[in-house]
This record gives structure tokens, C-alpha cells and sequence, in this order.
């Protein structure tokens, strides 16, 4: 079975970086390792985002939305069931970021068997910030929540020792 | 000069497109199998509801903006792309405010003004509301090592212009000349651009216009082949950047001032072989796909302007030519164009000094002023969709775009076959003061650098010149002479016309605001 989990985001944005921080916590943690999950810290840029899902059984992704919610709220996703709400994952450059890829995979029949996205409600983005409180507390239960996904309920977080793979 | 154009648009050939559609092959690099489906047909729409209403009085100055329609529903006819109803003008003394506060896809964030009285054009204003990003200004200081890679942070679409651009200017202030090896793979590289860049705005941007959808997820439903094989071909794009840039599509980061940080090994570079004789008969098909489309009857007689190399189509290097008589080297761009900043936008704005009048970069003028020059190939399917040595219709800068996209899948097959890995990786430099230019074709065009470096090598000063600040006026000047020629559509169908003008250009918005000057006055 082929498992992945992006962490989307750009790092140096302030709550943005909330993917890019959860795939650095899982790149080395040893239950997902032992799973073989590929883990993946993502820009976000849409056409290459659906290459990488492409055949893969379980994708979790996490990135930063916008939905006008309390900051550190967190929305999770089952995207193969239910639409992606659009404007959310709003993506910088152009109009073809997250909720755009997966809307395409969806009519081109390239979704994952089974992909879960967790939204986390960002309350500021300014360049060279770290995490805000409210997201950094949200962060923790996004983790807990995804290594359940892969099967790690109780599983303990270890301090990464190497980094993740960046795309 | 606005010039007229002869007989009537050529109607959209839904049964042709059809034809094309279900003859698309199925892209050699799809992993998982996927569900066969009938190829559905062509179908178009009504055209995108507009984000504004438009004012039929003279208003003050919009406070609000204006809730959006609700959408239509998928599309429930074949009717083909939107022939505007004609509509007899009630009086002749109105005015009428044509308003865009947020223009779709296009890259950034841009927005459109058109104030019309009396049947005539009074206001045109392309705006440009990115904030300014001051690239110019935190350069100074930096050392000649860092420009490139910082540059390159001015673009996520287009990074490898401002890394050549960039680097080629530094050697050209210390008097560096590199190997053809090294030389070969930045074109390589550049090629990479191209694809990724073209096919992301031809497919998935621009498209969707001619055919009356609103974006690419409708396209993807209505034409899924189309938007597989663009996705595919812009995949291929990234794949070139990957090898040659060192692992990343987005900013690069093998690249130096004096060549590369590592060479890409032959066995990497020769792997791109199979996809890029893949991706030359699929830019072909898609080309041939667009070529039915129905054209929008506009032309002007452009001043274009645009690299010239003796040898190649130019791409990484050449002299700044135009089709009514200039060439000079590239130390001489900045006496002989200008920029200018206005009010409505954060962008500057280019203009001949001779005369103050826009010019035209990018896949229209490369093609009007290097034709000569693409391949046997390239002008043969550029005849096939239509296409002569000279094109003056900006909407047929989609069908350019399909031909620059399959002159770069030749050209980087070209160099992969014939590759051998460089016997060096960089030359190294030593800073002196000195000045230098570079400038190099970007997808949107011309793209030109001027750098200023002390004995240390840090900057003093920096230019950047981005194609689409170069462009805006032209811009205007286009979507004045759309709007005048249009003036009997109903304001739905000239709206959408109007954005649909602005994308002709492949706006790179974020590019065009990094101007250094601001003046700031506290009361």
C-alpha cells in the first residue's frame, strides 16, 4: 500500500509554513518510516501536486486556509467523497493550487483511492514570522490526528533528526 | 496604428475539433490506468458572468465592490464561443463604465478601467494593484554572487529569466565568456521554461476563452485529453528544469554566475529523449486543436521588439532588435527605451524614448521579428493553424504559444542527444567595479538587467526591466482598440472580450512590481 503526506505551504510565511513544520516533524519519525510513508513538504503549485498523488492509495495533506473561522481552527477533509471547498487554499501565482488540483484529479479520475486533507485556519502570514499561537496549538492536534490516519494512534513523536523531502 | 482587417471571423469548426479531440493520444507517461470515456464533444457556453455590474450613468468613483452573479450551470449548449448580441445604443450622449476589480487568470492581481463617452474611449486604464516588492532597492549591498537567486525569488513561474538574466549581466561586467557546453545547457534549461510556462497559460489560462468556459476544471470536464496532455507536456517542462536546475522546478537552484554548481550527468539529460519526442507531437496536436478556434477579427501593427541571435531563435543571449530598425547591444536598451511610472499602477511602464509609444514583447514579437529562424517544423504547423510569417493578432498569441512550445521540445532534443557532460561546471570570477547588462527572452519577453558592482563586488545599483512592465502600454493601447471596434456588444460579451484581450498577454503581474522609488511624505 502506498502512503504519502504532503505538508504544503511556503515556510517562510508565517502560518503558511503549518505543512511544511508538520512534514519536518514526520520526516523521521520511526512509526512512518516503518509504514514507508513518503513524506513530502510541498510549495503547493497544483500541476505538480496531482503528479506526485498520481496511483498513490492514501494522501494526507495539511496547508494553511482561509475560511474567515477562528484562527487554529481545523477543518478536516475527505476530499474522494466530499468537494474540496474552493477558495480556501487560495495559492499565490495563479489560479491552480490545492483545492484546484484536486478538483481536476477529480475530473480527470486521478484522485488518490483515499486522501484526507486537514485545513488550518492561519491568522497571520507576514514574511520571516513563525507559527502563531493558535496555529501551533492546532499543529499538535493535526499531528495526532494524521498519524491516526496512517494507522499511528498513539504513536510518540520523536525530534526529527533528518529533514523532509521538499518538492 | 490601428489597422483594419479584412472578411469575417473563420466560425468555430465544432466538428473538426471533435475530430482532434478523439484522435488525441493518451499521454505515454499516464501511470494509472484511468476509466475509458467516450471523448465527449466540444461543448461552450454562455460567457463568465461578470464580477461587476456596469454602470450605464456617470458615477463617482465605485465605493464597493459589486457582489458576482451566481454561476451558470454546466454548459447546456453548443453554441460555439460567444458571438456578442448586437445591441442598438438608446441614446448617443452616455457614458458607459466598463469595470474589472479583479481579473482571472492571469498571474497576480490586476484589475481593468474603461471609461467610454459618446462611442468614444476616454479612459483606459490597465491597473496593476500588486504592491511594489523593492527587489531593486535590497540588492544594493548585496554581493554579485547572491543577484541571481534572489532575483529569481521575483517569479515562481518564470525564475530561470531572472537567473540568466541576472548571471549573464555579472559576466558580462567581469569580462566572462563561457564554454558552448555550459552555454548549451542554460538553453536547455531555458527550453524547460518555455514548455512548463506556455502550455500552464495556452491550456489552462487562455484556452478556456475561446471556448466560452470559465476556467480549466470546466475545460478538464469537457475536454479532459486537452487538459491530460497539457498537464503532461507541463510536467516534461518541470522534468527539464529538475535535471538541469538541480532537483527543484521552482527556483532552481543549480545555477551561478559562471555556469552551474553541478553538471547534470548524461544519463540524466539523455533520459529526457523519450518525453521530449512525446511532447513534440502532443504540442503539435494541441496547436492543431487551437488552430480551429474562432479568432476575434482585431490587428494592429505592432513595434516589436525582441532579441536577435544570429544563429538560433534567441532565447539566452542576443542584440535588442525591432522590426522597424532597431539593433543595438544590449548596453544601449535603457537609452533607447524608458520607464515610467503612473498613478493607477505599481508598475512601470515602458515606452520608445524617441517617441513615447508602447512596443510589443514577447511570443508575438520574437515570432514577428525571428520567424526566419524557427524550424523547418515549427513554421510548417505555424502555416497549418493559420498562421503566416507576420502575425498583428494578439488573440493569436495562443497559437504562438503552441509553436514556441514545440520549437523549445525540438531544441532541448536537440541539445539532449548531442550532450556530453561539460569539462567544467563554473568559471570562477573575481569583482571589480564595473557595470554590467543582461538580458534574456522570459516567455512574456524581454527581460533586462543592469547591474552596478563595486571593487568588492557588491551592488550598488540594479535595473530590472520585467517584460509585463515593459508591455503595459501596449496593453491599453489594445483593450482601447477592442473596446472602440466592440462598442455594440452587450456589456457582458465586451467585458469578457476586454479580459480576455489583457490575457492575450500572459500577464506576469508579480513580476512587473519590484520598482525601486517611493516617496513617502508624513503630515
Amino acid at each position: 500500500m502506498s502512503l504519502l503526506f504532503l505538508g504544503v505551504g511556503n515556510d517562510q510565511r508565517g502560518d503558511d509554513a503549518v505543512g511544511p513544520y508538520l512534514a519536518a516533524r514526520f520526516a523521521a519519525h520511526e512509526g512512518l518510516l516503518a509504514l514507508g510513508v513518503d513524506v513530502i513538504s510541498h510549495g503547493g503549485e497544483g500541476a505538480s501536486l496531482m503528479s506526485l498523488w498520481e496511483g498513490v492509495d492514501l494522501v494526507v495533506v495539511v496547508d494553511a486556509m482561509m475560511s474567515h473561522r477562528k484562527h487554529g481552527f481545523v477543518q478536516r477533509f475527505d476530499v474522494v467523497k466530499d468537494k474540496l471547498g474552493g477558495g480556501v487554499f487560495r495559492y499565490s501565482s495563479h489560479l491552480f493550487g490545492l483545492a484546484e488540483a484536486v478538483e481536476m484529479a477529480r475530473q480527470l479520475h486521478k484522485l488518490p483511492k483515499a486522501m484526507i486533507v486537514y485545513g488550518v485556519e492561519g491568522l497571520a502570514f507576514e514574511f520571516g514570522a513563525p507559527l502563531s499561537k493558535p496555529v501551533a496549538a492546532a499543529a499538535k492536534k493535526v499531528e495526532r490526528q494524521v498519524l491516526a490516519d496512517f494507522g499511528l494512534m498513539s504513536a510518540r513523536v520523536r525530534k526529527p533528526a533528518g529533514a523532509a523531502r521538499h518538492a | 496604428m490601428l489597422v483594419g482587417s479584412a472578411g469575417q471571423a473563420k466560425r468555430m469548426n465544432l466538428e473538426k475539433q471533435n475530430n482532434l479531440l478523439q484522435n488525441m493520444k493518451e499521454p505515454v507517461m499516464a501511470v494509472a490506468a484511468k476509466k475509458k470515456k467516450a471523448s465527449p464533444k466540444v461543448s461552450v457556453k454562455k460567457t463568465v458572468k461578470p464580477k461587476v455590474k456596469v454602470k450605464a450613468k456617470v458615477q463617482a468613483k465605485a465605493k464597493t465592490p459589486v457582489k458576482a452573479k451566481p454561476k451558470a450551470s454546466a454548459a447546456k449548449t453548443k453554441k460555439p464561443a460567444p458571438k456578442a448580441k448586437k445591441k442598438t445604443l438608446k441614446a448617443v450622449n452616455t457614458t458607459r463604465t466598463i469595470q474589472v476589480n479583479e481579473l482571472s487568470r492571469v498571474e497576480g492581481e490586476g484589475a481593468l478601467f474603461v471609461r467610454v463617452k459618446n462611442g468614444v474611449v476616454k479612459e483606459c486604464k490597465f491597473r496593476i494593484v500588486e504592491p511594489p516588492r523593492f527587489f531593486e532597492a535590497f540588492l544594493r549591498g548585496r554581493s554579485y554572487l547572491e543577484v541571481p537567486d534572489i532575483t529569481a525569488r521575483i517569479c515562481g513561474i518564470c525564475p530561470v529569466a531572472y537567473l540568466m538574466g541576472a548571471q549573464q549581466a555579472m559576466e558580462n561586467a567581469l569580462g566572462l565568456k563561457v564554454s558552448q557546453g555550459i552555454r548549451d545547457l542554460r538553453r536547455l534549461l531555458y527550453c524547460g521554461e518555455w514548455i512548463e510556462s506556455h502550455v500552464l497559460h495556452a491550456a489552462m489560462l487562455h484556452a478556456p476563452d475561446f471556448l466560452g468556459l470559465d476556467d480549466a476544471l470546466q475545460l478538464a470536464a469537457t475536454n479532459p485529453a486537452v487538459v491530460e496532455n497539457a498537464l503532461q507536456l507541463k510536467k516534461l517542462g518541470n522534468d527539464i528544469l529538475e535535471v538541469v536546475g538541480g532537483g527543484r522546478a521552482i527556483h532552481p537552484v543549480n545555477t551561478r554566475v559562471g555556469g552551474f554548481y553541478k553538471i547534470p550527468s548524461k544519463e540524466k539529460v539523455r533520459g529526457l529523449i523519450d518525453k521530449l519526442q512525446w511532447g513534440i507531437e502532443t504540442s503539435i496536436s494541441i496547436a492543431k486543436l487551437f488552430g480551429t478556434f474562432d479568432f476575434p477579427d482585431f490587428e494592429y501593427d505592432y513595434h516589436n521588439v525582441a532579441l536577435k541571435h544570429p544563429d538560433e531563435y534567441a532565447i539566452v543571449e542576443g542584440r535588442i532588435a525591432s522590426d522597424r530598425g532597431i539593433d543595438i547591444p544590449l548596453s544601449e536598451f535603457f537609452d533607447v527605451f524608458q520607464e515610467t511610472h503612473v498613478q493607477h499602477s505599481t508598475s512601470l511602464r515602458g515606452s520608445t524614448k524617441a517617441d513615447g509609444e508602447p512596443y510589443m514583447v514577447g511570443p508575438v514579437a520574437r515570432y514577428n521579428v525571428n520567424y526566419d529562424q524557427l524550424s523547418k517544423l515549427s513554421k510548417q504547423v505555424a502555416k497549418e493553424v493559420g498562421l503566416g510569417p507576420k502575425c498583428k493578432n494578439p488573440f493569436k498569441s495562443l497559437l504562438i504559444r503552441m509553436i514556441e512550445t514545440l520549437y523549445a521540445c525540438e531544441e532541448a532534443l536537440r541539445i539532449c542527444k548531442a550532450y556530453e557532460e561539460p569539462d567544467r561546471a563554473y568559471y570562477e570570477t573575481t569583482p571589480k567595479a564595473s557595470e554590467g547588462f543582461g538580458c534574456t527572452e522570459a516567455p512574456r519577453g524581454l527581460c533586462m538587467h543592469r547591474y552596478k558592482m563595486d571593487e568588492n563586488g557588491l551592488i550598488i545599483s540594479a535595473t530590472i526591466a520585467s517584460p509585463t512592465a515593459q508591455v503595459q502600454p501596449q496593453v491599453e493601447r489594445d483593450l482601447q482598440g477592442v473596446v472602440e471596434r466592440n462598442l455594440d456588444l452587450d456589456e457582458e460579451a465586451l467585458k469578457w472580450r476586454c479580459e480576455q484581450t489583457i490575457r492575450n498577454y500572459d500577464p506576469c503581474i508579480s513580476c512587473s512590481c519590484h520598482f525601486l522609488n517611493l516617496t513617502m511624505v508624513r503630515e
